[in-house]
């Protein structure tokens, strides 16, 4: 695939949560404010990618040549919780006013199986380095595009009149699954 | 093979560990106690009221930054303020107890109606179809989304538009936040002059669906002699902290030269007649 390619798909295509069904805790959690959903996806672009890189790396320069492919998953959540550990520490010191405005999801995202997802897919694709950062970004920034539209819907929400049994979660999973169905016209693009 | 596994993913944890170990010691970012101590003091109620996005962010600010008067917590009041300054060692000026203040008076302008709006009574439902029902964007919807918010229930709808019990109105300003129009404004209780109008819109605009609003002549920007009033954002804003520290001596100007009669008194009081005689100005108007 070429690199257009695979970007178009990551977002809209095989989009990590409405086609792939990866980080539906933060798209449900996240998205009842767009100031919140823009914030969470933002981190999640940021540390998807700083994810990928890191990974990559042990994968090909670690796990690879001892033949230890079969601990990927357990290494990889060794190294993304460390890492966001560290970004978080990082950026309280060098950067206060992105730690501001990320800050408070940036431990949200050490268990978000959407950034895990995409570090074990980046190996199961067998992409390159810059392939699989460039794959990395574009599925947060899938991620960001749907948690945002979702903000969206559910501030619409808030001022409709819902029956009484749908409030809240209920409605908010029925939304999913319509913005789901509704994202699988994608299909035929890619 | 079950060796090398364990020690590469003992050796690969024991490496995060004393990263993670060594950037606590680099990165290790100074807080300060005080914050703590501040933010224990102030109520807890994370109202907004100051302008900052919880009582976390007002001690922050009140703390680190010197600008930022001890003062701002509306739900602490005098109480609060005094243990604030005490604590960061700032002068505590007096508390200015505010109040909600309607910018609107639709029912004195006979606003019509475009249509009959039968959705959900709810402001924010209300404004977002249509930009709501009256003529004017800017009105009063009265639907109450204010009301609810209050914590002291010193708001009421009454024709059709929010009243504000200005006796028992902390001045928190959560109506203001959740008003869809921006109608409300926090005013002091002591304000001398009050606008009671927010539109944005041009002259012919405003005349043609409201006898009361402001079409934005200028003519009270001009004759301030505080500047205290100036055109900002489209609409007339009062700076009330001027107004009220230029004092009595202007002889309420700006509510004399208001074509609209939408400057008005605070408080409900009648514009005195103007001290004609007392205008010791002769040698400006040589004729």
């Amino acid at each position: 695939m070429s690199v257009f390619e695979v970007f178009i798909s990551a977002i809209f295509v095989n989009n990590i949560v409405l086609a792939q069904n990866l980080g539906n805790c933060p798209y449900l959690g996240c998205s009842r404010e767009r100031g919140v959903a823009l914030g969470m996806g933002t981190a999640v672009v940021f540390v998807t990618v700083m994810a990928t890189l890191c990974t990559w790396l042990v994968q090909k320069y670690l796990l690879e040549p001892v033949h230890l492919e079969y601990l990927q998953t357990l290494v990889f959540i060794l190294i993304i919780a460390s890492l966001v550990q560290f970004v978080e520490m990082f950026l309280k010191k060098a950067i206060p006013p992105l730690y501001a405005s990320l800050g408070i999801f940036l431990p949200l995202i050490t268990t978000n199986c959407c950034v895990l997802g995409v570090t074990l897919l980046v190996q199961r694709e067998d992409y390159g380095l810059m392939m699989a950062l460039l794959y990395a970004f574009a599925t947060g920034a899938g991620f960001l595009l749907a948690l945002l539209l979702m903000a969206g819907v559910r501030e619409r929400l808030e001022v409709c009149r819902v029956p009484k049994a749908m409030a809240g979660t209920p409605i908010a999973l029925i939304m999913a699954g319509i913005m789901s169905l509704s994202f699988m016209a994608f299909k035929g693009m890619v | 093979m079950v060796l090398s596994s364990i020690l590469t993913l003992a050796g690969l944890g024991f490496l995060a560990a004393a990263l993670l170990a060594v950037a606590s010691r680099v990165f290790a970012v100074h807080e300060d106690p005080l914050v703590a101590r501040v933010s224990e003091t102030l109520p807890g109620a994370n109202c907004g009221g100051c302008g900052y996005a919880g009582c976390e962010g007002y001690a922050q600010a009140v703390v680190h930054n010197p600008a930022i008067p001890p003062n701002l917590c509306v739900v602490g009041g005098a109480k609060t303020a005094s243990a604030l300054g005490a604590l960061t060692g700032k002068l505590t000026s007096e508390m200015e107890p505010l109040t909600a203040y309607r910018r609107c008076d639709k029912n004195a302008g006979q606003v019509a109606r475009r249509f009959d709006y039968k959705g959900i009574p709810s402001c924010a439902a209300a404004a977002a179809l249509h930009q709501g029902s009256d003529q004017c964007g800017f009105s009063c919807l009265g639907f109450g989304d204010c009301v609810k918010e209050c914590i002291t229930e010193s708001l009421h709808i009454e024709n059709g538009a929010a009243v504000v019990n200005e006796t028992t109105c902390i001045g928190c300003g959560k109506c203001v936040k959740v008003c869809p129009r921006d109608v409300l404004q926090l005013i002091p209780k002591r304000a001398r002059v009050a606008i009671t109008c927010s539109t944005k819109d041009k002259l012919k605009a405003v005349t043609d669906v409201c006898k009361v609003g402001c079409i934005h002549c200028e003519k009270c920007v001009k004759v301030c002699p505080a500047q205290a009033i100036v055109m900002e954002n489209g609409r007339i804003q009062i700076d009330q902290k001027r107004c009220l520290d230029y004092g009595d001596s202007c002889a309420l100007a700006c509510a004399r030269a208001c074509p609209r009669k939408i400057l008005r008194l605070h408080g409900g009081a009648v514009l005195p007649p103007e001290p004609k005689k007392a205008q010791p100005a002769p040698s400006a108007r040589s004729s």
